[in-house]
């Protein structure tokens, strides 16, 4: 019984390897890493991660996704937080087609949208801005918001809106004053998951910016293919993508699991 | 009960307006794509539905979506029993509760292009630790630009790393949701552990199990970006799964009609087998 911990222990050294790795990586010369196979770095560098905090492209980089992924986060759970309220509260015509239609934009491959994105972005006049990436990547994180959302407004008892009315209260001071605060632990969750996708979605990110917005994983493909295969270049800018995700995990660490397990099937 | 209230609509309108203009439009250019001939200048000639009669008698295509189906029935195999074993076996409460949620968490949190790079740097067979290991300590020969069997197991053990974790939270989060007077009368009544398992914790599951099925087989059956980055589709075509095709043709060949047609059905097979899926594990519900 007590060799249990034994799995998630092997799990998580598992998971870790790879992210060692790629660490050990960003602090060894190019030199060093291709001279042969060295499990920590022998000649301790920041050398690649100062290339990248002195390039206006790499660092632009960082900011630019910094700022699509924190619009779309917004965008995304305030438009959500009314559809699901909606979802949760009233029936109304064709609401289930409405809510599976909505989770069926989740299933089509981002492959399919590239192209045709390209073209509709032009055609408005966004493209290459960061409204661009942050409204595209609304396609999959509105529904995944409505469908969060919707599980935890759910969870709290609809005498809380009766009990609000008849203390003459209105729909948008109830809302914002007494229904937001019940349920920030969802928002939390619903921002969380909103962040994640946004952060981690390169195609379409990719396929609609070229100087202005470019996203830090698309710098890097590129800088990988022509300044040759700098590999403790393109390690030390792995290794700070993954510095947000940490950050904004911790402060979740509680709610993440309560995040899927309450949305509806 | 919930009341009927059209007004609702109203609620709803600012997400529909956002969802139809990034799902309606660009699938309406597909669909226009998908029944007509370009060569190039902006003219256009009706073909009709011969792209879709080529697609689905090509034999490039049979080929791409078998190694999908085999890459997603691989993923689901493994992640699913692997997920639920790790969340039986996580600490109920505790220190180490957080320890563990965080660290099996963040592979979820690393852009997907970033994944495929790192482990592409992990396997190099001279200098990546995976690779140098196996081919120097162990002396299996492994080498994934060489060898289609070696770039197989590699998407497939990446894809495990990338996304087990989320099989792993969400059946935690159905277990943490058991009362402990489940688990205590079921020890009063001698109940073994694969009884417990069978009858208490599998049926409490069954929300977030649904989930993490269907969750994972559409993730699964659209990956691009992450085998993409890690073997390009190579070596020939042995991992060139159904996206990475579409992509292909789509804007390497810069062929639109058959993209389009081959995205349609793409589409349509997507959603035909998560439906069959959400009715098959839902059935027991209704009646």
């Amino acid at each position: 019984m007590k060799k249990r911990f034994l799995i998630p222990l092997i799990y998580i050294l598992f998971l870790m390897l790879p992210i060692y790795w790629l660490v050990a990586m960003s602090f060894k010369t190019t030199n060093e890493i291709l001279s042969g196979f060295s499990l920590f770095p022998q000649t301790f560098t920041f050398d690649n991660y100062a290339a990248i905090f002195s390039d206006p492209t790499w660092y632009w980089g960082y900011f630019n996704s910094i700022i699509y992924v924190t619009i779309n986060t917004v965008i995304s759970v305030c438009v959500a937080l009314p559809a699901a309220y909606a979802f949760s509260r009233y029936r109304f015509l064709g609401d289930k087609h409405l809510f599976f239609w909505l989770l069926t934009n989740r299933m089509a491959p981002a492959a399919v949208f590239a192209l045709p994105f390209f073209q509709l972005y032009s055609a408005v006049g966004l493209f290459d801005t960061h409204l661009a990436v942050a409204l595209s990547h609304c396609l999959f994180n509105i529904p995944l918001a409505v469908w969060i959302l919707e599980g935890f407004m759910r969870g709290v008892p609809k005498e809380l809106d009766e009990t609000a009315y008849i203390d003459g209260y209105s729909f948008p001071r109830f809302f914002v004053q007494i229904f937001l605060p019940t349920i920030k632990a969802g928002v939390g969750v619903t921002a969380f998951f909103c962040f994640m996708f946004s952060w981690v979605e390169l195609l379409l990110a990719k396929t609609l910016t070229a100087v202005e917005a470019k996203p830090i994983a698309a710098v890097m493909t590129r800088t990988a293919s022509s300044a040759g295969y700098e590999l403790g270049l393109l390690a030390a800018a792995g290794a700070l993508t993954i510095i947000p995700g940490a950050i904004v995990i911790y402060f979740v660490r509680n709610y993440i699991a309560k995040g899927f397990a309450l949305g509806r099937v | 009960m919930k009341s009927a209230n059209q007004r609702a609509w109203l609620f709803v309108l600012p997400v529909l307006v956002l969802v139809a203009f990034n799902a309606l439009i660009p699938i309406m250019t597909v669909v226009n794509y998908s029944v007509q001939e370009t060569f190039g200048d902006n003219l256009f000639f009706w073909q009709g539905l011969d792209w879709f009669q080529q697609i689905l008698r090509s034999d490039r295509f049979h080929a791409a979506l078998g190694r999908q189906f085999l890459f997603t029935g691989l993923i689901l195999a493994i992640e699913i029993p692997l997920g639920i074993v790790i969340a039986l076996s996580m600490p109920k409460r505790g220190f180490w509760v957080p320890v563990c949620l965080v660290t099996m968490a963040l592979p979820m949190l690393i852009p997907w292009n970033v994944v495929g790079s790192m482990w592409n740097i992990f396997t190099l067979p001279d200098i990546g630790l995976l690779g140098y290991f196996l081919n120097h300590t162990l002396g299996v020969p492994y080498d994934m630009t060489q060898s289609p069997v070696a770039a197989w197991i590699t998407i497939v053990v990446m894809d495990v790393w990338h996304w087990t974790s989320l099989v792993v939270l969400l059946c935690y989060a159905g277990l943490m949701s058991i009362p402990d007077a489940y688990y205590q009368a079921a020890k009063i009544d001698g109940a073994s552990n694969w009884a417990v398992f069978r009858y208490i914790q599998l049926p409490k599951m069954k929300t977030v199990l649904t989930i993490a099925i269907l969750l994972r087989f559409m993730d699964s059956f659209n990956i691009y970006t992450e085998p993409f980055t890690l073997t390009g589709g190579g070596p020939g075509n042995s991992t060139t799964l159904l996206s990475i095709d579409l992509v292909k043709i789509a804007l390497g060949q810069f062929d639109l009609g058959p993209a389009a047609a081959m995205s349609l059905i793409y589409f349509a097979i997507t959603l035909l087998v998560s439906w069959v899926f959400y009715t098959l594990m839902t059935k027991d519900d209704t009646n």
